[in-house]
C-alpha cells in the first residue's frame, strides 16, 4: 500500500491508541490543530481530550508531567513540535527521564515516548532547522530512534512503546511528505541498522533525512561505475556497531553523512566506531558530509549549502576512492 | 490552641521529629569524619513540616520530594537503616547507594525523590496526578519544594497544567526563606508566594511551618480539598532551615541574631513544652522518646558501617531495564 511518511506514524500512534488504554498523546496542537505536522488529525474526536491532550506552551512543563505519568502507570506519547523546542525541556529529559533508573537503584522504569520533528531543508531558518538528534545520543539511559523510511515511520513506534525505558524518536521534517510502498512486513526492532542498497566499493553510513539524498548520491555512483553500500543506522543510541564494522569490512572504505553540524556529530562518534573495531581493515582515511558550521539560514540557496546534499557526498566518495 | 490530639499520637508526632533531628545530627557527625560526603543538606528546625505533612497522608498517596528530604522520607516510612546505608554509598541504601543524600527513593513508600534540581519535581507531580486523574485513582500527589523553586519556570508551567486539568496535586512549598544564600525578597518581586500561586485559580494557605499541630491541621484540609477532586492546592509551610545550607556553607547572607531568634520557635521544645503544659508529656517520657530515636540512629549506623558496596561489576546495571 502506497503511503506517506506522515501517514504511516499517523496509523502507528492510532493503532497504539486504539490497542492500549494506557496510551495517550500529549503535546502542543496534537488535538484541536491536529498535529503541527497534521500527524493526529482526527484523534480528537475519535480518542476524546483525555487521551488526545493539547498542552500549553509549557515543553518543561508537559515532558516533566510525560515522565511523571509514565512512572504512574501510562504509556504517554509526548510531541515536542522540534528539536528545537525540546531544548526547553532538556532539564527532564536528561536529568529526570535519563537518570532516574539508575539513580534510584533500579526501582523505576520510565516508559516514555518523546516524538519531535528534526532538520532543515524548509527554509524555517536558524530556530527551527537543526538536527541536535546527537546531543540526545549521548546521553545513557535513553534510546534515540530516527526512521528513515514509509515502514520504520510506521513500525518503530509500538516497540519503543513497549520499551520500559524512555526513547525519543526524531522524525525528519523533509520525510513527512515523503510517498512510498509500505511492505507487509513493516513490523521491525528498535536495536539495529539496516543495509537500505547493498554495495561493494564504499560504505555510506547515514540515517534520518540523509538517506534519500545518500541513496540518491549511491545512484549517481552506480552510473559511474561506484557501487557503494548505504547504512541507514535507524538507532543512533545505542549504534549497533556490528552492523557498521560488518559492511567496512566488506568495502574497506567509508563516508558518513550526516545532518547534525561536522564537529562532535554524530557522524564523530560513527567514525571513531569504525577507527576502533576495522582500522586495519580501512583502504582509505574515512570521511564525512555534515552540515556547515553555521546556524542554518533562510535563503534558499544559502540553507542549502548548508547541508548535505547528494552532489557533496558524491564529491567526498571519489575523494575517498582517490578518483 | 490546645493540642487537639490524644496523648499517643501528640507524642507520635514529637518522636518522628526527633527521629529527623537526632538521625541529622549524626549525619552532620559522620560527615566530619567522612563516612558521608557529596553534598548533605539538613533539614534541622523544619522537622515540623515533614511530621506534620506525612502524618495526614494516606499510603497509597505519591510523594515527590527536594534534596532536602530525609525527614520527609524518614517519616513517610523508608528504614532509617536504609537512608543512613544510602548517604554511606552502600548497596543496603533505598537508592542501592547510587543516589546518596540528595537522591533517596523507595517504591514500596510511593517516595519518588530526592530530586536535586531545584523546581524539577513539580513537572513530575503533575504527571503522576494526570495518571492517577485518567486511571480513575483517587489518590493525592504530595509535592514538597522550597520557596527557590518559585522562581523557576518549572513551578508556573506545573501550576499551570495542574490548576488548568484540575489534577490532584498538592503543592507544598516549605519557605525557609532562603534560597542557598539568596534572601527570598532579593530574589523576587512578590514575595507573597501565596499571591503567586493563587494567579492560577488555585486555593492557598500558609500556616506556621514551626508548629507541628499547625502543620498537620493545614495538610490535613488541604488533602482533603485534593482527595476530594476539587483540583490542586498550594500549602505554604513557613518555616526555617537552623544550619547552614549544605556542609559547604559559610553563612555569611545571615545575620546569627536572625537564626537565633528562630531557634526560640523551634519546632521540638516548643511542642514538648506545650505538650508538658497540657499534660501529654513528662520530662521522663520525653527522655524515653528521645533515647528511642538515638537508639535508631545508632542501629542504623552499625547496619550502614556493616552493609556491603555495591561490586564495581554492577556499574552498568539498572542504566535500561532488563
Amino acid at each position: 500500500m502506497k503511503m506517506t511518511y506522515r501517514e504511516a506514524i499517523r496509523q502507528a500512534m492510532h493503532e497504539a491508541l486504539a490497542a492500549d488504554p494506557r496510551v495517550f498523546l500529549m503535546g502542543e496542537d496534537v488535538g484541536m490543530y491536529g498535529g503541527a505536522y497534521a500527524c493526529s488529525k482526527g484523534f480528537l474526536d475519535e480518542f476524546g481530550a483525555e487521551r488526545i491532550r493539547d498542552t500549553p506552551l509549557s515543553e518543561l512543563g508537559f515532558v516533566g508531567a510525560g515522565i511523571g505519568a509514565a512512572l504512574g502507570g501510562m504509556w504517554p506519547i509526548v510531541e515536542v513540535m522540534t528539536v528545537n523546542f525540546s531544548l526547553l525541556a532538556l532539564d527532564q529529559i536528561v536529568n529526570t527521564a535519563a537518570a532516574l533508573r539508575h539513580m534510584s537503584g533500579g526501582q523505576f522504569s520510565v516508559p516514555l515516548v518523546l516524538r519531535m520533528a528534526t532538520g532543515a531543508g524548509r527554509q524555517l531558518a536558524a530556530q527551527h532547522s537543526h538536527s541536535l538528534e546527537n546531543w540526545y545520543a549521548h546521553i545513557p539511559g535513553i534510546k534515540v530512534l530516527a526512521p528513515a523510511t514509509i515502514a520504520d515511520a510506521r513500525g518503530m513506534l509500538g516497540p519503543a512503546l513497549a520499551d520500559p525505558d524512555p526513547v525519543a524518536i526524531f522524525e525528519h521534517a523533509q520525510l513527512y511528505n515523503m510517498e512510498g510502498e509500505l511492505p507487509e512486513n513493516w513490523r521491525c526492532d528498535i536495536a539495529t541498522a539496516a543495509v537500505r542498497r547493498a554495495g561493494t566499493d564504499i560504505s555510506l553510513i547515514t540515517y534520518g533525512g540523509s538517506l534519500p539524498k545518500t541513496l540518491a548520491a549511491a545512484g549517481q555512483l552506480a552510473a559511474e561505475g561506484i557501487n557503494a553500500e548505504v547504512i541507514d543506522l535507524r538507532v543512533l543510541r545505542p549504534l549497533d556497531t556490528a552492523t557498521i564494522a560488518a559492511s567496512v569490512r566488506k568495502t574497506h572504505k567509508a563516508v558518513v553523512v550526516d545532518e547534525g553540524w561536522k564537529r562532535g556529530s554524530l557522524a564523530a562518534e560513527v567514525m571513531a566506531c569504525i577507527v576502533e573495531n576495522c582500522f586495519f581493515d580501512l583502504d582509505a582515511p574515512v570521511a564525512r558530509v555534515c552540515s556547515e558550521e553555521v546556524p542554518i539560514p533562510y535563503a534558499k540557496h544559502m540553507e542549502e549549502a548548508a547541508l548535505p546534499q547528494p552532489a557533496k557526498i558524491v564529491a567526498a566518495v571519489k575523494g575517498v576512492m582517490g578518483k | 490552641m490546645a493540642v487537639p490530639y490524644d496523648k499517643h499520637f501528640a507524642q507520635k508526632l514529637l518522636l518522628d521529629m526527633l527521629r529527623i533531628r537526632r538521625m541529622e545530627e549524626k549525619c552532620a557527625e559522620l560527615y566530619g569524619e567522612q563516612k558521608i560526603r557529596g553534598f548533605l543538606h539538613l533539614y534541622i528546625g523544619e522537622e515540623a513540616c515533614a511530621v506534620g505533612s506525612m502524618h495526614a497522608l494516606k499510603p497509597a498517596d505519591n510523594i515527590v520530594a527536594t534534596y532536602r528530604e530525609h525527614g520527609h522520607a524518614l517519616v513517610r516510612g523508608v528504614s532509617m537503616n536504609a537512608i543512613m546505608a544510602e548517604m554511606f554509598g552502600k548497596s543496603a541504601g533505598c537508592s542501592r547507594g547510587r543516589g546518596g543524600s540528595m537522591h533517596l527513593f523507595d517504591a514500596a513508600t510511593r517516595f519518588y525523590g530526592g530530586d536535586a534540581i531545584v523546581g524539577g519535581g513539580l513537572p513530575l507531580a503533575v504527571g503522576f496526578a494526570l495518571a492517577d486523574k485518567l486511571q480513575g485513582k483517587q489518590r493525592v500527589t504530595a509535592c514538597f519544594f522550597g520557596e527557590g523553586a518559585m522562581a523557576e519556570g518549572a513551578f508556573h508551567e506545573s501550576m499551570n497544567l495542574a490548576a488548568l486539568w484540575q489534577l490532584p496535586v498538592l503543592f507544598c512549598c516549605e519557605n525557609n526563606l532562603y534560597a542557598m544564600g539568596t534572601a527570598l525578597d532579593r530574589s523576587e518581586a512578590q514575595a507573597d508566594l501565596c499571591a503567586k500561586a493563587a494567579s492560577y485559580g488555585v486555593p492557598t494557605m500558609k500556616t506556621d511551618g514551626m508548629d507541628v499541630v499547625a502543620v498537620h491541621e493545614a495538610m490535613q484540609l488541604a488533602a482533603r480539598h485534593v482527595r476530594d477532586g476539587l483540583g490542586p492546592f498550594f500549602l505554604e509551610l513557613q518555616t526555617y532551615r537552623f544550619r547552614a545550607h549544605s556542609m559547604f556553607d559559610p553563612e555569611l547572607y545571615r545575620d546569627k541574631a536572625e537564626v537565633e531568634q528562630w531557634k526560640q520557635r523551634g519546632p521540638l521544645h516548643t511542642f514538648s513544652a506545650r505538650l508538658k503544659a497540657e499534660g501529654k508529656l513528662t520530662e521522663a517520657e520525653f527522655l524515653a522518646l528521645d533515647a528511642q530515636a538515638n537508639a535508631e540512629v545508632q542501629a542504623s549506623v552499625d547496619f550502614a558501617e556493616a552493609a556491603e558496596w555495591e561490586p564495581v561489576a554492577d556499574l552498568l546495571k539498572d542504566v535500561h531495564t532488563p
